[in-house]
């Protein structure tokens, strides 16, 4: 079985697992709206949301959320006792990562489908702008996000403190991902957007993503060794 | 006393006669108008910062060692080197303010440089909870971070002094001054000297701690 099909069927199998308890759709989408909740306290001065705020807001949540889903999957596998399972089974140890990933990648996109309107409609963040601008920076963003976040999650699982240790590990290492992400949307989303600088911003996305990609496929299977 | 030893006691002894003695060297330095006794800060101030880099790209380099390679050794190279990055970073980040409070009249400004120095701390600095916290198998994983960290340090680099330059910034970060002196070549002779001892000693704590535990597993099977 090439290591693309694999990747492909490992990822079907973790959506079939989603989609009959829907738990990481439901709570990493009610955290979400939380964090809009709390963010509205911080900046919505009266009225109006601070200015160059809804984009920050958009990406914290994002991550927010997206690190309780990364944590979420492989605790799913500890738990069942399947990722000896997973790590057993006869296919390249790349194609797991790819599955993983990519399961990852359809769940964070699915919240985003969500949390965008939301930034839109309760903060006024104008995201109807430039759309396929945003929905790129989004896909890229989070993708090198999850590229980093599915490599130390997949290796936290074995861990003892492995909830708090994911997003101290995480958020200084995808940063490249996020300041990309968070500085387009905020070119987008300014009084006088730049959109140059966005399809800069969406340039260097892609290079980061390559590298992440690279350094997390080549790593991954010493990582998960034995 | 083993050769390796002898020479671990050399070494400190050298390294901390030698950062002793910089006040005075620091001293014959000509005294900056401008900065006033703040700028001598600058004398350690970057060998810290190099000191630092050493150990990161150190820490880096044998985590890759270790990762692919299994070297026990390497393990022991790279934990040492991350406590180093992890204490010349605090430094780095302490000295750093007391010099920006002067200059630029604030204690901590979000340029390019210091931006990525910090982050590279993170890193570092949780590639050490990482090894406390992590449990048993923690120095492979921690590995993986040492390894990433030191890869990334100059793409977090790109993408910050990218985000410094695309954003519109009104504080004018004047550059830091270019003119390397003497008592600069001499005190960053003195602080790799300092990382070279503390990371034998280090090294030789961890061997030992293997060798510890090694008898111990011998003893209850």
């Amino acid at each position: 079985m090439g290591v693309l099909k694999a990747a492909w069927w490992i990822a079907r199998k973790d959506l079939a697992v989603e989609i009959r308890s829907r738990e990481l759709i439901y709570t990493a989408m009610f955290f979400a709206v939380a964090c809009l909740l709390i963010f509205a306290f911080a900046f919505v001065e009266g009225r109006t949301t601070i200015r160059n705020a809804p984009a920050g807001i958009l990406w914290i949540t994002i991550v927010f959320s997206g690190t309780l889903a990364l944590g979420r999957t492989f605790e799913r596998e500890r738990q069942a006792e399947t990722l000896r399972a997973l790590l057993m089974t006869p296919v390249e140890r790349p194609a797991i990562y790819l599955g993983k990933l990519l399961s990852l990648l359809i769940l964070l996109g699915s919240i985003q489908v969500v949390v965008v309107p939301l930034v839109g409609l309760l903060f006024g963040a104008p995201i109807l702008r430039a759309p396929f601008m945003l929905m790129g920076l989004l896909a890229l963003g989070t993708t090198g996000f999850a590229t980093v976040g599915t490599l130390f999650a997949a290796m936290l699982t074995r861990t003892s403190s492995r909830d708090v240790l994911l997003p101290v590990v995480l958020y200084p290492m995808s940063l490249p991902a996020l300041v990309g992400g968070m500085q387009g949307t905020l070119w987008i989303f300014a009084a006088e957007p730049n959109y140059e600088l966005v399809q800069t911003w969406l340039a260097m996305l892609v290079f980061f993503d390559a590298v992440f990609l690279t350094l997390a496929l080549w790593t991954f299977a010493p990582v998960m060794g034995e | 006393m083993k050769l390796g030893d002898r020479l671990i006691v050399v070494l400190l002894a050298v390294s901390g006669l030698m950062l002793t003695a910089s006040p005075y060297v620091i001293d014959t330095a000509p005294y900056e108008a401008t900065m006033g006794l703040v700028q001598r800060i600058f004398y350690y101030h970057f060998p810290m910062a190099m000191t630092m880099m050493l150990s990161a790209i150190v820490c880096g380099a044998a985590s890759a060692w270790f990762l692919f390679r299994r070297s026990e050794r390497a393990d022991h190279i790279a934990v040492a080197a991350a406590e180093m990055a992890v204490v010349f970073g605090v430094l780095t980040l302490i000295t750093g303010p007391l010099w920006a409070r002067k200059s630029w009249g604030v204690w901590w400004v979000w340029d390019a440089r210091i931006t990525s120095t910090f982050i590279m701390w993170l890193v570092f600095g949780s590639y050490l909870l990482l090894r406390r916290f992590g449990g048993a198998g923690s120095e492979v994983l921690a590995a993986a971070v040492g390894f990433f960290g030191m890869v990334l340090v100059p793409f977090i680099y790109y993408s910050v002094n990218l985000w410094k330059t695309l954003h519109p910034s009104n504080s004018v970060v004047p550059s830091l001054p270019t003119s390397m002196g003497i008592p600069l070549y001499y005190c960053w002779a003195a602080f790799t000297l300092l990382f070279v001892a503390l990371m034998s000693v280090r090294i030789r704590l961890e061997r030992s701690r293997g060798w510890l535990e090694r008898a111990y597993r011998a003893v209850e099977d």
